[in-house]
């Protein structure tokens, strides 16, 4: 085998959506060297470039809005566990992110040289930009992506899929990475680190994810001896599109259709069914997204699902006309798909679609690891047990900036004395195994997929998170004796083996967290202990100890 | 499922003789080629390489390849009955089966 390759910078990146390219730049602009690695290629392999629709921001022009405003809305949504600090930075510097990003000309949607602000759900006010049409997150990356291009001190490498962190008296040195083309261990030496991994929802069944989506941040700063919290807070979308399978569309294209026509939700004899679950969907789109999701998998269960297990969703009473207006060359899109939404219903479902919880960090995105840092959705805190629509894409941009900058004040206060040493463990690991699978990894994928789903999913009982956690925890013993060998160009049977050691690690946190937490709150809801219990207004912090996953409790910070 | 897709896909690494694999895959009507490709993984051979990440929504053009000579996106062409012939890109440097170089060169590790 030839010589692992090595790296060096003052600053890592691991990971290139919004936050990993804003925490790139602001390093370099610190007069840092940055390398910024991802797992697929440069700006595209996560949740930014796919992000459609809205980015909440309170701008105070002409006195519509104020940071206090949007402060006030996150927390309630947030339904107690906010961290008050890191929440609080996500409003106050949301308005200078985005009017940076509006310099860099990503072309945030205007009227009469106004930004045009949307309503959405749990906003006291109009409070979301958007760039237009459906354009929101191709235009944020691309314009990340050629500023990242004119700056000379960042590397970008893509295909390097990281899993390790390296560590040298507790503290992070850099990471060791599989060279997915050349299927060879790299490792990258640097005075600090900062994640930005993105979330975990490709670990269910029905999810909005990319395939890079897995929750590696989570397992990588787990393993370095950081704190996971609020991991049990795995937000739902209500109206995942299901069937029949549409290409190139994102299956959470029906929200705006929602907002503007209505649209009726129906169960698979057609009859309406939200009423039965104490609200009401006459046409109008008011039902919540904890009562849709609750309903529509409650029908299922009860044999009155669709026949792919959902419900149907219908603008079979709308006109042409109306639905040319709301959805615009989406419309076309259907047609080519096959679909004309004046005839027919499509199938939905709730679909996971975002992750609260992550690693923990103080508002200066510090984890508790030296010179270890995280942001965007890696990170947990901001959004506590619920998050607001286009809270994530502002806290991808205000963390990334944040993170960025402390990892570069702690890489300029350390002298560097990086040796081979730190990183010899995890090549070996990856170098060792066998020559081919007996096993079919990508397979095991998605069966544990479909245990997260359905045991882990929107609502949950002890017997079956304990279920789930059996089946995890009984693979993961198993996954060291069948690991295939690094060194094929393009290994996607070792990539699937290194994300099911992830899915493992990472669903045991949102399982076991949810196991512990016996009450329903926000994105939690546990069908054996319904309804908020104040006693319950508390943080876990999750933490390896001796390799056994440790689950604390601690209060929400003041 | 309703119909059945004949998938004849180029397969080996750079530098080996390339050998052509075919796949009886099912199909309900509307699922892409990518569908096909995840299919085979999951229940045929594991080793298939194949490269995607957004799987829907189109906006990672990670999955290009050529289908019946063409150049186009794994993710939005559909799978019908019938045989679909699948190959690596012919102008990209081949990593394995239908992997190719798509990365910007500086944005290539080297070495
Ligand atoms: C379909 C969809 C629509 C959405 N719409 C909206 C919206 O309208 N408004 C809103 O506010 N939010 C929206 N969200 C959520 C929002 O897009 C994300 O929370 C946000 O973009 C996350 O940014 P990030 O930089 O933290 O992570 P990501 O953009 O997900 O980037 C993470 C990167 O890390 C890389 N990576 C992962 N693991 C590794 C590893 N081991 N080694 C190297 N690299 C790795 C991935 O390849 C990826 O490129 C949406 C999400 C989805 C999925
Ligand atoms: S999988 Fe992303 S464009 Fe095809």
């Amino acid at each position: 085998m030839a010589l692992p390759q090595c790296l060096a910078a003052d600053v890592l990146v691991i990971g290139s959506g919004g936050a990993g390219m804003y925490a790139a730049i602001e390093a370099a602009r610190q007069g840092c060297s940055v390398i910024l690695a991802d797992r697929s290629l440069i700006g595209r392999g996560g949740a930014t470039v796919m992000a459609q629709m809205t980015v909440a921001v309170a701008l105070d022009e002409g006195g519509l809005d104020h940071p206090e405003h949007h402060y006030a809305d996150t927390l309630s949504a947030g339904r107690g566990l906010c961290d008050p600090a890191i929440a609080r930075l996500l409003c106050e510097e949301g308005p200078a992110r985005i009017r940076e990003m509006d310099g860099w000309g990503v072309g945030w949607a205007r009227e009469n040289g106004e930004f045009k602000r949307a309503f959405a759900p749990g906003h006291d006010r109009a409070r979301c930009v958007y760039v237009d049409f459906l354009n929101t997150g191709p235009a944020v990356s691309k314009t990340l992506r050629a500023q990242l291009n004119r700056i000379p001190e960042i590397r970008r490498v893509g295909d390097l899929l990281v899993s390790a962190l390296a560590l040298r008296d507790g503290e992070c040195v850099g990471a060791t990475a599989l060279h997915l083309s050349g299927g060879q261990p790299v490792s990258i030496a640097a005075d600090a680190t900062v994640l930005a991994t993105g979330g975990l929802t490709r670990m269910y069944r029905r999810n909005s994810a990319s395939a890079n989506m897995m929750g590696d941040g989570y397992a990588l700063a787990l393993a370095a001896g950081a704190e996971l919290i609020d991991m049990e807070f795995v937000q739902f979308f209500p109206i995942g599109h299901l069937a029949p399978r549409l290409v190139g569309m994102d299956p959470i294209m029906w929200d705006p259709f929602r907002y503007k026509l209505g649209g009726r939700l129906l169960n698979g004899r057609r009859e309406e069914f939200i009423h039965r679950y104490g609200s009401k969907d006459d046409g109008r789109y008011v039902v919540t997204r904890d009562v849709a999701t609750y309903a529509i998998i409650k029908e299922a269960e009860a044999g009155r699902g669709s026949p792919h297990g959902g419900a149907w969703l219908s603008f079979e009473h709308c006109s042409q006309a109306e639905l040319r207006a709301a959805g615009g060359p989406v419309i076309d899109r259907l047609a080519a798909n096959g679909i004309d939404l004046t005839k027919q219903a499509i199938e939905v479902a709730p679909i996971a679609h975002y992750h609260m919880g992550g690693v923990r960090v103080d508002a200066t995105m510090a984890t508790r690891v030296p010179g270890l840092y995280a942001a965007g959705e890696a990170v947990g805190g901001a959004n506590g047990a619920n998050r607001l629509s286009g809270n994530a894409i502002t806290e991808a941009l205000v963390f990334g900036r944040v993170a960025g900058k402390s990892a570069a004040g702690h890489a300029r206060r350390k002298v560097s004395k990086v040796d081979a040493s730190v990183f010899a463990k995890e090549e070996h690991r990856l170098a060792e195994g066998r020559a081919a699978p007996d096993f079919n990894p990508a397979a095991m994928v998605e069966e544990l997929q479909s245990v997260m789903q359905d045991d882990v999913g929107p609502f949950r009982t002890q017997a079956g998170l304990e279920r789930a956690l059996g089946r995890l925890r009984a693979l993961r013993a198993e996954l060291p004796s069948v690991k295939p060998a690094a060194g094929e160009a393009y290994d996607t049977a070792l990539a699937d083996w290194l994300d099911l050691c992830t899915l493992t690690r990472v669903g045991e946190c949102v399982a076991a967290a949810a196991l512990a937490r016996s009450e329903s709150r926000g994105a939690h809801q546990r069908e054996d202990f319904p309804g908020m219990d104040p006693q319950w207004a508390f943080n876990q912090a999750l933490s390896l100890a001796g390799g056994e996953l440790r689950i604390e409790s601690s209060a929400v910070p003041a | 499922m309703s119909a059945s897709a004949k998938l004849v896909i180029r397969r080996g690494a750079s530098g080996e003789p390339p050998r052509e694999e075919t796949w009886d895959v099912p199909f309900e009507p509307g699922q892409s080629v990518l569908d096909g490709l995840r299919w085979i993984r999951a229940h045929r051979d594991p080793t298939l390489a194949i490269r995607y990440s957004c799987t829907n929504a189109n906006s990672c053009k990670e999955c290009m390849v050529r289908i019946g000579g063409k150049t186009v996106y794994a993710c939005i062409v559909r799978l019908r009955a019938g045989t679909m012939k699948i190959e690596p890109l012919p102008n990209k440097a081949l990593l394995r089966d239908l992997v190719t170089e798509i990365a910007p060169p500086d944005e290539r590790l080297g070495g």
